[in-house]
C-alpha cells in the first residue's frame, strides 16, 4: 500500500510504496498503475497526463489547467485497487546470442564474480525474471532479480555507445537496450528480437511492467538468420 | 489535393515538428516531447488562425531556410527571432515576430537566429500534412517516433502543407512584451534532505550558469558543488518536466520535454509550471537563481501565467 503521498512540483504526485526493491512492493505499484490507468482510459478522471510505475514509487503527472494536487490525491485515496495483473501478465521468452562479439563484458564479469562464462550463463539462463518497470528510453525493461552469485556493479566508465539489442546486467537487475545508447551495464549478449516496435501502435513495448521474462541461448547462425 | 510544400534549403540546428506533447506513454518509456516553450507555440498557432494544438515547426538557435513551392500560404513566427522573407523578385523584407504574413509561391523564409533565447516557432495556416502517432505530431528524435519518421529535418526534405491558398484570414499582430528576470521559482523536491544544509542554502543563494550541455532533454547547470550527504543514487523512479536532479558531481540538471522517463539521481527541487517556458529558453552562459515557493503559491502563479497567455491568445482573434 502507499506509505506516503506528496507533491512533485505543482503538476505531479509522488506515491511512495517503501524503500526496498522486491516483487511484492512492485506488484503493489503496478496494480495501482493499472487500476488508475483504467479510470483514465474510461475518461472517469480528468487531466491525468502520465503515470509512471517504478520499483517502489508511482508518479502521476497532470495538466494543471484541468486539475490539481488535492483533486488527484482524493482520487488516489478513494481508488479501488484491482488485482487485475495476475490475469494479464505475459510470459516472454527472449533469445540471446552470447558469442564473444556480443558478450562484451564476460571477461570483466568473470574477474569480478570469480565464475567462468559457462557458469555465469547457466545461472543467468535458468531463471524467470520479473519486469519491475519499462522506461528511461522507449521499451527498455528492468528485470530482476538475477542470481546473487553474478551480481556486479556498473562499469567504472560507461560505454559511449551500447549496441541496440544488448542484454546487460548490473546489481540485481537485467535489461535490454532497445536503442543504441550510452550505458554502463555489463553486456553479456545480444537479442535479435524486436523489444520495441514503434510501428506496432497498439503494443509497441514487448515487455511491460509485471510481465515474466526468461532468456534462452541461440547460436550466431540462428541470430543472423533470425526472422520474426 | 494541395501539393504545396516547404523545401528545406538549410536545415538549421534542430528543426522538428512539435505540438502540445504525447501523453499516457511514460510507463513504456516514451517521453512527452512537445514544444519546449508552450506559450510561444500556442501564440504562433493563434496568429495563423489555427487550433491551438496544431503542429508547428520548432527551431533552435539557427533556424531553417525554407522555400515555398506550389502555392500561397499564411504563416506566423513567434519567439525572439531574426528572420527575413526573401520575395521571388529577390526583395528582402525584415521579418517581424508575432504577426502573420502571406508567403507567395517561390518566396523564402530565412530564419537566421534566435536572439538570446533557444527556441522559436513557425505556424502555417491550415497546418502541415502530417499524421498523429499516439495522438501527437511531436517528434521524439531519441526514439525516432513521430513526424518525419522521428527525425529532425535535413537539407532537401519537404514539409507538405494542407492549404494551397490561405483562407481569407485577417492580418493579425500582437505586441508581445515579456521580460525574464533570471529568477526560477521551484518547489522543494522529494530528496531535498539528501543535501547538506550548506548545499541547500547555496542552492537558493548562489547563481548557477547554464553550461554548453543543453538540449531538448535537459539543461546542465554549473555552480558551487551541491554536496550530497546521503547517497548520490536513488532507486530509479519516474521523472517529469522541471525536475532538478543532482548527480554525484554536484551540478544540477533540469529536465525538459525529451527527458528520460525514469532517472536515478536525487531530486533536489522541481521548477514550477509557470516558469517552464522561460527555463526552456535558457541558452549557454546565462545565469539563473532559484527561489523557493509553496505549492499554493505555485498554483496561483500558474493561474496568473495562464491568464496572461490567454490575454495574448485573445488579442489574436
Amino acid at each position: 500500500m502507499i506509505k506516503n503521498i506528496s507533491n512533485l512540483g505543482d503538476a505531479a504526485i509522488y506515491c511512495d510504496f517503501g524503500s526496498e526493491v522486491n516483487e511484492k512492493i512492485n506488484l503493489n505499484v503496478i496494480n495501482y498503475f493499472y487500476s488508475l490507468s483504467e479510470l483514465v482510459l474510461e475518461n472517469k478522471i480528468n487531466g491525468i497526463n502520465n503515470i509512471t510505475p517504478s520499483y517502489n514509487k508511482l508518479i502521476i503527472s497532470f495538466d494543471l489547467t484541468k486539475t490539481n494536487y488535492s483533486e488527484v490525491k482524493n482520487v488516489l485515496i478513494k481508488l479501488k485497487i484491482k488485482d487485475n495483473l495476475r490475469n494479464n501478465h505475459k510470459n516472454i521468452k527472449v533469445p540471446v546470442c552470447c558469442a564473444d562479439e556480443f558478450g562484451l563484458d564476460f571477461k570483466r564479469l568473470s574477474d569480478k564474480v570469480k565464475l567462468s562464462k559457462e557458469k555465469i550463463l547457466e545461472l543467468y539462463l535458468n531463471k524467470e525474471y520479473f519486469c519491475y518497470m519499462t522506461g528511461f528510453v522507449a521499451g527498455m525493461p528492468f528485470l530482476g532479480d538475477i542470481s546473487e552469485k553474478i551480481k556486479c556493479e556498473r562499469l567504472e566508465t560507461p560505454r559511449v555507445k551500447v549496441p541496440k539489442g544488448s542484454v546487460g546486467i548490473t546489481e540485481q537487475f537485467a535489461n535490454i537496450y532497445t536503442f543504441e545508447s550510452p550505458g554502463g551495464w555489463n553486456i553479456i549478449g545480444n537479442t535479435p528480437l524486436k523489444i520495441f516496435d514503434k510501428l506496432d501502435l497498439k503494443e509497441p513495448a514487448l515487455i511491460k511492467p509485471g510481465d515474466k521474462v526468461s532468456f534462452y541461448q541461440i547460436s550466431k547462425d540462428e541470430y543472423i538468420n533470425w526472422n520474426e | 489535393m494541395s501539393n504545396t510544400y516547404f523545401e528545406i534549403l538549410r536545415s538549421g540546428v534542430n528543426t522538428t515538428i512539435q505540438d502540445s506533447g504525447r501523453n499516457h506513454l511514460y510507463h513504456l518509456g516514451i517521453t512527452v516531447s512537445g514544444a519546449i516553450d508552450q506559450r510561444n507555440y500556442k501564440i504562433a498557432n493563434a496568429l495563423a488562425d489555427n487550433k491551438l494544438d496544431d503542429a508547428v515547426l520548432e527551431f533552435a538557435y539557427q533556424g531553417p531556410l525554407l522555400k515555398l513551392k506550389n502555392g500561397t500560404i499564411n504563416f506566423s513566427i513567434t519567439g525572439k527571432i531574426f528572420f527575413n522573407i526573401i520575395r521571388q523578385n529577390s526583395k528582402i523584407e525584415e521579418g517581424i515576430c508575432y504577426k502573420n504574413y502571406i508567403l507567395e509561391d517561390e518566396d523564402q523564409v530565412d530564419i537566421i537566429s534566435t536572439k538570446n533565447t533557444a527556441y522559436g516557432y513557425l505556424s502555417v495556416n491550415g497546418g502541415f500534412k502530417l499524421q498523429k502517432i499516439w495522438n501527437s505530431y511531436s517528434t521524439n528524435t531519441k526514439a525516432n517516433i513521430g513526424s518525419n519518421n522521428g527525425r529532425k529535418y535535413s537539407i532537401g526534405d519537404k514539409i507538405f502543407i494542407k492549404n494551397s491558398y490561405p483562407e481569407t484570414i485577417k492580418e493579425k499582430a500582437i505586441r508581445y512584451n515579456e521580460s525574464f528576470d533570471n529568477i526560477i521559482r521551484v518547489i522543494k523536491g522529494t530528496n531535498f534532505d539528501y543535501f547538506s544544509k550548506e548545499a541547500q542554502n547555496n542552492f537558493f543563494n548562489q547563481e548557477f550558469s547554464v553550461t554548453n550541455l543543453v538540449d531538448r532533454m535537459g539543461i546542465r547547470l554549473k555552480g558551487l558543488k551541491i554536496e550530497n550527504i546521503v547517497s548520490s543514487n536513488i532507486k530509479s523512479e519516474g521523472l517529469v518536466r522541471g525536475v532538478i536532479q543532482v548527480p554525484a558531481d554536484g551540478n544540477p540538471i533540469i529536465m525538459l520535454s525529451d527527458h528520460g522517463t525514469i532517472g536515478g539521481y536525487p531530486k533536489i527541487c522541481t521548477v514550477i509550471s509557470a516558469d517552464l517556458d522561460q527555463v526552456g529558453q535558457l541558452i549557454p552562459g546565462k545565469t539563473i537563481q532559484f527561489k523557493e515557493v509553496s505549492l499554493e503559491e505555485a498554483q496561483n502563479i500558474f493561474k496568473a501565467y495562464t491568464e496572461n497567455t490567454n490575454k495574448y491568445l485573445n488579442e489574436c482573434d
